[in-house]
């Protein structure tokens, strides 16, 4: 386990990665001190450009953009989060069912993923934002909705792989129920595909919030990044500075959480980065 | 005149950081002769298949790379040719044949096409001529109508026919040497013996040298003309292959060559016979399981009769054997009697009570009877759980409290010879041996009635092999158990116990004490098995070597 840690934080990219999402969540979880005041307040004159009052300058209703930042990655990070601890649990049940008890069941629950796996993902997440009404609960609601079908068909796979090991059979010989076997002896086996996806995973579900909140389907209350990108996308040519640096801050976190990801994998299987 | 083949000197393959030794072939130098068959013998982790590879340069490069030595054929140090040279000498010059002829043959292109392709790249043939030279070679390992063979495709072909193919491509350009690689391991006893005999036959037809890799001293006594073993990446003794098979000098090779089981089978045991109104501890009658092979889109599923109508019984603290070669059905069997799977018709008594058809959480209450060792160590443990808690896992599940089952755990650990402590380690941390001693003590766990174990000693060495044998036997007289013996290796069965069963598609078709069978066996298939056993005439005549 020592050099599962030491393959995992030697890596220069993931210690990167991970420095820069530390950043981001003290960002998050210190929000309201970092900007006690809403950012949605009117704070000054709409348009000042950056490195004047404000760090970042004010949007085009004069509300602060650094304030508004900051309150956004706390949006991001929280219903991405959320919804992904949803996806995986919801995915991990259903896989788990498919795989350990085959047959029907199997048959049942993999068409069914397949029938929202063949939904366009990104429409149909509008399609549900739509019908829930705009919230925080929805977008999570939506977001775990969408994705939880791949989490399904992976632990699937790790279960059947697993199941077929001679461990297995044997708990079953010496009588042990089907639930302490599923969750004793399947599922910690295959925890490490499981960790790698759900952390990629997280990457996704930041980005269809932002998407969602971009066509002002996001919940009308929290300020996110893809809102303010939505809100900028006008006055692009004027401010620039409005739509870059929310996107600049969704690239960086969606690229260090795969950065993690990646390196999750490398360090969990060693082998199959150095052959 | 030289007649060296091939000669390895002082060579040196490094493995990569995380093995777990620094050099899997350390020092080695040995040399093959024109016209023999050369065999290299060790124990598994012994450097003699990553040796034989290092020679065609087919090391996985860079992590395991050669860092001394040469091998020198005709004259060129192969190591230091550059890549196409090596490539004119890889299957023209020097061939290989793989353990496992399916994975080594390409599934999607028929085996004509592949041997043509072999013929196409060394060689400036018409089609026509390579067309012919194929027919030849596919004649001369005595593959059955070679036209037909030809526009097969690998999966058509049963194993012996596979391997028969790579060897016919191995043979196609007339090699100076081949280097086989296990080539008989993953066949049946009966297919190895055609295989063995077929090599050494084109061997003295056609001249060439062989360097003959294999654990297996009876496949040694069979074919080899010198031997070499090695133990641990080192060279340790070689010489004549009658020399060292029947005195050997280094204190290692004695311990294999005394380590293969003996042939001549145990008496029965003294052990009180049935009384008149005893039952047998367990009747199976009449037990058959299909399978449905699921047909392609649109075809038809096709039942594939795994059992089909097996009786036999088994008295209390008896052992019986059931021998059979791979497909004959005996896993299946096993896998019906602890309930793994459920059997289609047919009854499986135990103590009175038909188990048969029960669903699994119907069995449940027979489970402490029953209990299974299984075949692969590195698979049968939980790598995620403490060896203690594997172990206890059955009392446990049985109602035993966790204190009182880790305590039970540690000494059943003493009894199959591991220190208790053991108990707070995984299982990564033991060898093959090691685990397999662990499975067994979980069986014994919740003090089964009979335990069933599907070939619990065919992935381990001899050496170790040995061990778990005699560890089986000792507990078998102190618990008082019954035994059902899975195994495709008649040497083991004539070890452990005093009745045979023999498997052949499903069937028993010959049934007795271990030692009248093996004496006058009646059955044409039990004969042909006994007769393939490699080895034989070796251990017949070296009786003094025989312990029991």
């Amino acid at each position: 386990m020592q050099s599962f840690w030491r393959r995992f934080f030697g890596n220069p990219r993931v210690a990167l990665s991970l420095l820069w999402l530390a950043f981001i969540v003290a960002v998050a979880a210190a929000a309201p001190l970092l900007a006690p005041t809403s950012p949605f307040a009117i704070v000054a004159k709409p348009f000042s450009p950056p490195l004047g009052e404000f760090l970042l300058g004010t949007d085009s209703l004069g509300r602060s953009l650094l304030a508004g930042l900051i309150h956004g990655a706390r949006t991001s990070l929280l219903i991405a989060i959320l919804a992904t601890l949803a996806a995986v649990a919801f995915g991990t049940c259903v896989g788990a069912g498919a795989g350990f008890y085959g047959g029907i069941v199997d048959d049942l629950l993999m068409r069914i993923s397949e029938f929202f796996q063949t939904i366009p993902s990104f429409i149909f997440a509008i399609v549900l934002v739509a019908i829930l009404a705009p919230s925080g609960t929805s977008l999570v609601i939506a977001i775990a909705t969408v994705s939880w079908p791949p989490i399904a068909r992976v632990v699937r796979g790790e279960v059947l792989t697993i199941k077929a090991r001679e461990f297995v059979q044997a708990a079953i010989v010496t009588g042990q129920r089907d639930a302490a076997i599923l969750f004793g002896q399947v599922l910690p086996n295959a925890l490490s595909p499981l960790i790698v996806t759900g952390s990629l995973l997280v990457a996704n579900a930041i980005l269809i919030e932002a998407a969602l909140s971009f066509l002002g389907l996001g919940a009308p209350d929290l300020m996110s990044w893809g809102f303010q990108i939505g809100a900028g996308r006008a006055f692009l040519r004027d401010a620039w500075w409005l739509v870059t640096v929310p996107g600049v801050a969704i690239l960086l976190t969606v690229l260090a959480i795969n950065l993690v990801g990646e390196g999750l994998n490398d360090a969990l299987n060693p082998r199959l980065r150095d052959l | 005149m030289n007649d060296r083949v091939l000669s390895i000197e002082h060579l040196s393959v490094a493995l990569p950081p995380w093995a777990d030794r620094p050099q899997a072939v350390n020092d080695v130098s040995l040399e093959v002769r024109r016209q023999e068959i050369l065999c290299v013998v060790g124990e598994s982790g012994s450097g003699k298949s990553v040796m034989a590879k290092a020679v065609l340069r087919l090391l996985p490069e860079p992590q395991v790379r050669v860092v001394a030595g040469r091998i020198c054929y005709e004259g060129q140090d192969l190591l230091a040719l550059p890549a196409d040279d090596i490539r004119a000498i890889r299957g023209g010059r020097i061939a290989m044949i793989f353990q496992e002829p399916m994975v080594a043959l390409n599934p999607v292109m028929a085996v004509g096409r592949q041997t043509d392709e072999i013929i196409e790249v060394h060689t400036r043939l018409r089609p026509a001529e390579r067309r012919r030279r194929v027919l030849e070679v596919f004649a001369d390992v005595r593959l059955p109508e070679p036209e037909r063979i030809l526009k097969s495709y690998p999966h058509e072909l049963s194993g012996g026919q596979r391997q028969r193919v790579m060897i016919a491509m191995a043979l196609a350009l007339e090699p100076a040497l081949i280097i086989a690689d296990e080539p008989t391991t993953a066949l049946d006893v009966t297919t190895q013996a055609q295989i063995l005999r077929l090599l050494k036959e084109l061997q003295a037809r056609h001249g060439t040298a062989i360097l003959f890799i294999t654990h297996d001293f009876g496949v040694v006594a069979e074919i080899a003309d010198r031997v070499a073993v090695m133990r641990q990446g080192k060279l340790v003794e070689h010489g004549q292959a009658r020399d060292i098979l029947e005195r050997p000098q280094h204190e290692y090779t004695r311990a294999l060559v005394a380590a293969v089981p003996s042939l001549s089978p145990r008496h029965r045991s003294p052990a009180r016979s049935p009384g008149v109104g005893d039952r047998p501890l367990l009747t199976v009658s009449g037990l058959s399981k299909a399978y449905l092979r699921r047909g392609g889109f649109a075809l038809a599923r096709r039942r594939i009769a795994a059992v089909a109508g097996v009786s036999l019984e088994i008295d209390k603290g008896r052992a019986l054997a059931l021998v059979g070669e791979s497909g004959s059905g005996k896993s299946t069997l096993a896998r019906c009697i602890v309930g793994l799977e459920r059997a289609d018709g047919g009854a499986i008594v135990l103590e009175g009570r038909d188990i048969a058809g029960l669903s699994r959480a119907g069995l449940r209450p027979y489970r402490k009877a029953l209990q299974m060792i299984f075949q692969d160590p590195y698979a049968s443990l939980n790598p995620r759980w403490r060896v203690g808690d594997i172990i206890a896992q059955g009392p446990i599940v049985n109602g035993t409290p966790r204190r009182m089952a880790r305590a039970q755990a540690a000494e059943l650990l003493r009894l199959v010879g591991l220190d208790p402590m053991a108990a707070n380690r995984f299982p990564h941390e033991f060898s093959g041996g090691q685990r397999q001693r662990i499975g067994i003590a979980r069986a014994l766990a919740v003090k089964p009635k009979l335990i069933v174990a599907d070939e619990p000693v065919s992935a381990l060495d001899v050496s170790v092999q040995k061990q778990v044998l005699q560890l089986l036997d000792e507990l078998r007289t102190a618990f008082e158990l019954s035994l059902l013996f899975i195994t495709h290796d008649l040497r083991v069965a004539a070890q452990v116990c005093e009745e045979v069963a023999v498997m052949k598609d499903g069937v028993i078709v010959e049934r007795g004490a271990t030692a009248a069978i093996f004496a006058a066996p009646q059955h044409e298939y039990t004969k042909a098995l006994l007769a393939s056993v490699p080895g034989r005439d070796w251990q017949r005549l070296t009786p003094g070597r025989n312990p029991c």
